[in-house]
């Protein structure tokens, strides 16, 4: 029904009957809308509307200096290297992709002179094809023309196992070719309905073919350039301190009009995110600080009367508790949480769901997070057409304890609830981190008072989130009942974050627990839904197909969502900045400007 | 004199050796992977981390990584940064100029308040001056870098809005302006330090001049109808400073070494900053080279340390 409904819709904005944003608002109502909204536009045959940023100065430079304050500094200046965020951000005053993604989770034409569309023919009709055209006239600042030779190199730069770049997962599976100098082709294997991930914002920023070219593959370390960007970006390449400090100035032949608006650019590293808020709110040294992971408390004190604020961006960080299925406690072949165990207590789903009813999760937000999360039942929190609007979350002590009553797990003498001899006794772990330990604080509490037992154990970050095969701490072996972390979603397209939950990638001593399905959960359906997602082409089925994956995990608990997380900068009252929560803040940097 | 130092430097090879096994193994010990933020980024496929691990042969056994760097090291390669994709010594050879300026004159603020007010001290036990100096000095060292350094940021950038508290390596203007500007954001880090180390040395100089002055000779000096200056400076303080030149020998390493959470409350690109972003990031080659570094400078400023007893009293001789 929505089907055909969506249809005629798509329909009566082709004809012209109905406009892109009534559209947008329609999808709203449905329940179906989103920023991927525009891409089920596009694919249904409808030019994506090339969101103009209100982008007002009127002529390039005469901003003064932009002076961004990054708490941990960025390390390298490569972005197939980059590790994290900050390395991304780094180089990306100076690189860019082809397009980027904008607040919406729209596409935003960079070095693209337009994005691809089934109308304008850059997107084929079987999903396994997408032809970028080039805008024509672009220079790497060292005045040498761009063109498609430079995003062909990328792709062989980038696929090549002995480049050793960490954006092979985007490129080893495509494969690129020129079709004139300001055209390219990306061919797939098998229909890809999420298309822009290729030459697509963080890692699609492309280097100059005529300094890498000979760094390819084993020596691309010793690139020169590494450490001297070259790009076509709105700024070129003053200095660099790994670790401190990466500064660069306007570039005065910048392809995009009126850009950039600042005349230099600083990003310093270092230091702690309280201390950042501080310089950027309080005293206003610098005019953007990034990842505020700061108590909303301490923010809202720094606000009152001060030089900055903070800027709030949506995408779908969840933060999450994610529950065992095997059992942490019996060594099988050596190895704990085995495949060939079951977990002795939440193999029985009453346990599972009492445990999701005891998560506060107003209290938490009220508590801990405050402006910078929402409450949520699901793991999949965007783009919004792919949000489930079937589940819900509750959380009572009292339904908790009855529904563990009724499966017959009686409080003993101490009030711990036991069953069968086996007493329901838990370990839940996480990273060190202040709003991580203040949750679980919150969690014992109610379970406590519903008869469960909770050890809570905080491991070091650096040991957690590590896939050093050594240690038991880590996440992904899971050698506890239960635990809580973040996944962040680094596009607007719920493939990647759904994914890891099939039953093909769980984390055992076989793959060195590479496997990201560390609550090894096994369900023939959830596998269906997402292996049917990853081949359909229509965008509404697709959508339904991510929705009923997301609805499994709810119905078999599989992972309980803490907290829907927003992304939190500190900003100069009078900066500008286009952010965006599919993708780094640094992605539309040719469109920060400041107010005068 | 000559054969004294050859042999000292002979014998600092194999305590160099010792303590480079002992750091590696403490190193290669430790939790934690250079690679860790890529194992929660859906983005990155395993296989990646795995290939980055045996391409910087992270997976060798520990002796062997540990004979590579040795043999590396005795060519002066002081190895290969896994997070900045840089040589360490590049690395650490950009932040030694911002540490020397900061930390040294720290050290030499410390010395200039350190050595007047313990030796005045000392020449007037138990005065007003020295009960003030003693409490001074008793609050500066129990109150920790990090407390006076928030502290100093709240009053002198938050209240009073005086002076930056980002330091910021590169700073605009040129001459004069750049001399001021470099001097205005250093005053308080080197003030949070200097004053920390002022308030140990403060009684440090006392109590060693103290024990200096009551001897007989010094009497004999005053006896002689010498002034009171030139007793203490000329007579008193050459032997009272024989300890002092220990401590100040000693701390000597730290001016290269950084200052670890001073550096990283003021934002300071200099060694500690380097030191604590490297063991957070599991970035082994350069925890290696800093710690290893600190360590022969340790070992070097003994050694000077020594030679400079045998120049302020000669009666102590090489052997």
């Amino acid at each position: 029904m929505l089907d055909t409904e969506l249809k005629t819709m798509i329909d009566g904005v082709k004809d012209g009957r109905m406009d892109r944003r009534a559209f947008v608002q329609r999808m709203i109502a449905l329940g179906l809308t989103a920023p991927m909204a525009t891409q089920l536009l596009a694919v249904g045959g409808v030019a994506m509307a090339q969101s103009p940023a209100p982008y007002k100065p009127t002529k390039r430079g005469g901003g003064g200096p932009l002076k961004l304050l990054w708490w941990q500094g960025p390390t390298l200046l490569n972005p197939h290297f980059a590790t994290g965020t900050k390395d991304q951000d780094g180089s990306r005053p100076f690189y860019e992709p082809l397009a980027s993604w904008d607040a919406d989770g729209n596409l935003n034409p960079i070095l693209a002179a337009e994005i691809p569309s089934i109308q304008n023919g850059g997107l084929a009709a079987d999903g396994k094809s997408v032809t970028w055209k080039l805008k024509p006239g672009v220079k790497w600042h060292d005045g040498k023309p761009f063109t498609a030779d430079d995003v062909v190199f990328n792709w062989e730069y980038a696929r090549d196992p002995a480049t050793a770049a960490l954006t092979i997962g985007v490129y080893q599976d495509i494969s690129v070719e020129k079709v004139n100098d300001l055209t390219v082709r990306i061919l797939f294997k098998n229909p890809t309905p999420f298309w822009a991930d290729a030459f697509v914002a963080v890692v699609g920023c492309i280097l100059p073919k005529h300094l890498f070219a000979d760094y390819k593959g084993d020596k691309s370390r010793d690139a020169p350039n590494n450490l001297k960007p070259v790009g076509t970006g709105p700024y070129k390449f003053v200095e660099f301190k790994p670790g401190d400090l990466v500064r660069g100035e306007i570039n005065p032949d910048y392809h995009m009009p009126n850009r950039p608006h600042f005349d230099t650019i600083e990003i310093k590293g270092g230091g702690d995110a309280v201390s950042a808020a501080r310089a950027v709110i309080q005293t206003g040294e610098y005019d953007y600080a990034w990842n505020m992971q700061v108590e909303d408390e301490v923010l809202l004190r720094l606000e009152k009367g001060g030089k900055g604020k903070t800027v709030y961006s949506t995408g779908g960080d969840i933060e999450f508790i994610a529950l065992n299925f095997t059992d942490p406690n019996t060594e099988i072949d050596g190895e704990r949480s085995s495949m060939k165990t079951k977990h002795p207590l939440f193999s029985d789903p009453a346990v599972r769901k009492a445990l999701a009813l005891l998560v506060d999760r107003d209290a938490i937000q009220k508590h801990i997070y405050g402006r910078a999360g929402r409450t949520s039942a699901n793991y999949l929190n965007g783009p919004a057409q792919f949000v489930s609007k079937n589940t819900k979350w509750e959380f009572s002590i009292e339904k908790a304890a009855k529904l563990l009553e009724e499966a017959g797990w009686k409080a003993g003498a101490d009030g711990i609830r036991e069953k069968d001899g086996k007493r329901l006794k838990i370990v839940y772990q996480t990273s060190i981190n202040g709003p991580r330990q203040k949750t679980q604080a919150i969690i014992k509490q109610a379970c406590q008072k519903a008869g469960i037992d909770i050890e809570l154990k905080s491991v070091v970050a650096s040991v957690f989130f590590s896939s050093d095969v050594a240690n038991p701490d880590t996440y992904s072996k899971f050698y506890a009942d239960i635990e809580m972390f973040q996944t962040p979603m680094t596009q607007p397209d719920p493939a990647q974050h759904m994914r890891r939950f099939h039953s093909r990638f769980v984390a055992t001593k076989e793959n060195k627990w590479q496997g990201r399905n560390f609550p090894r959960w096994v369900n023939k359906d959830f596998d269906a839904a997402i292996d049917a997602a990853e081949a359909e082409i229509d965008p509404v089925k697709r959508a339904a197909f991510y929705i009923k994956a997301n609805d499994i995990m709810w119905q078999d608990t599989v992972v309980i969502a803490v907290m829907h997380r927003l992304k939190v900068g500190a900003a100069a009252n009078s900066l500008r900045p286009a952010l965006s929560g599919w993708t780094n803040d640094t992605d539309n940097l040719q469109d920060w400007y400041r107010e005068a | 004199m000559r054969q004294y130092i050859l042999r000292r430097l002979l014998i600092a090879v194999p305590s160099l050796l010792g303590i480079s096994v002992v750091l590696y193994t403490v190193l290669a010990l430790a939790p934690g992977d250079p690679f860790a933020e890529l194992a929660t980024n859906p983005n990155v496929p395993p296989e990646v981390a795995l290939a980055l691990r045996a391409k910087f042969g992270l997976d060798d056994p520990v002796y062997l990584r540990y004979f590579r760097w040795l043999a590396a090291m005795v060519q002066g390669d002081w190895g290969f940064s896994f997070v900045s994709r840089m040589n360490v010594d590049t690395l650490i050879l950009q932040r030694l100029p911002t540490t020397l300026y900061v930390i040294g004159s720290a050290q030499l603020l410390a010395l200039a308040i350190a050595i007047p007010v313990g030796v005045y001290a000392a020449t007037r036990p138990y005065s007003i001056f020295d009960q003030i100096a003693n409490t001074l000095a008793f609050i500066g060292f129990s109150l920790p870098t990090f407390f006076t350094g928030l502290l100093f940021i709240l009053i002198f950038s938050v209240t009073l809005d005086w002076l930056p508290f980002v330091y910021s390596t590169d700073v605009k203007g040129t001459g004069i302006r750049w001399l001021f500007e470099q001097i205005r954001q250093a005053i308080m880090p080197v003030m949070v330090l200097g004053l920390f180390q002022a308030a140990s040395m403060t009684r440090f100089v006392r109590s060693a001049m103290l024990d200096v002055i009551r001897l007989d000779y010094v009497t004999t000096a005053r006896a002689k109808g010498i002034g009171q200056a030139r007793v203490i400076v000329k007579h008193a303080m050459r032997n009272a400073m024989i300890p002092v030149v220990t401590l100040i020998a000693l701390q000597m390493p730290a001016v290269f070494g950084g200052a670890i959470v001073t550096e990283q409350i003021f934002r300071i690109p200099g060694i500690g900053s380097l030191l604590i972003s490297s063991i957070l990031s599991n970035d082994t080659p350069v925890v290696m080279a800093v710690t290893f570094v600190f360590a022969c400078l340790v070992v070097l400023f003994n050694l000077i340390a020594d030679v400079l007893y045998g120049w302020l009293d000669p009666r102590i001789s090489f052997r």
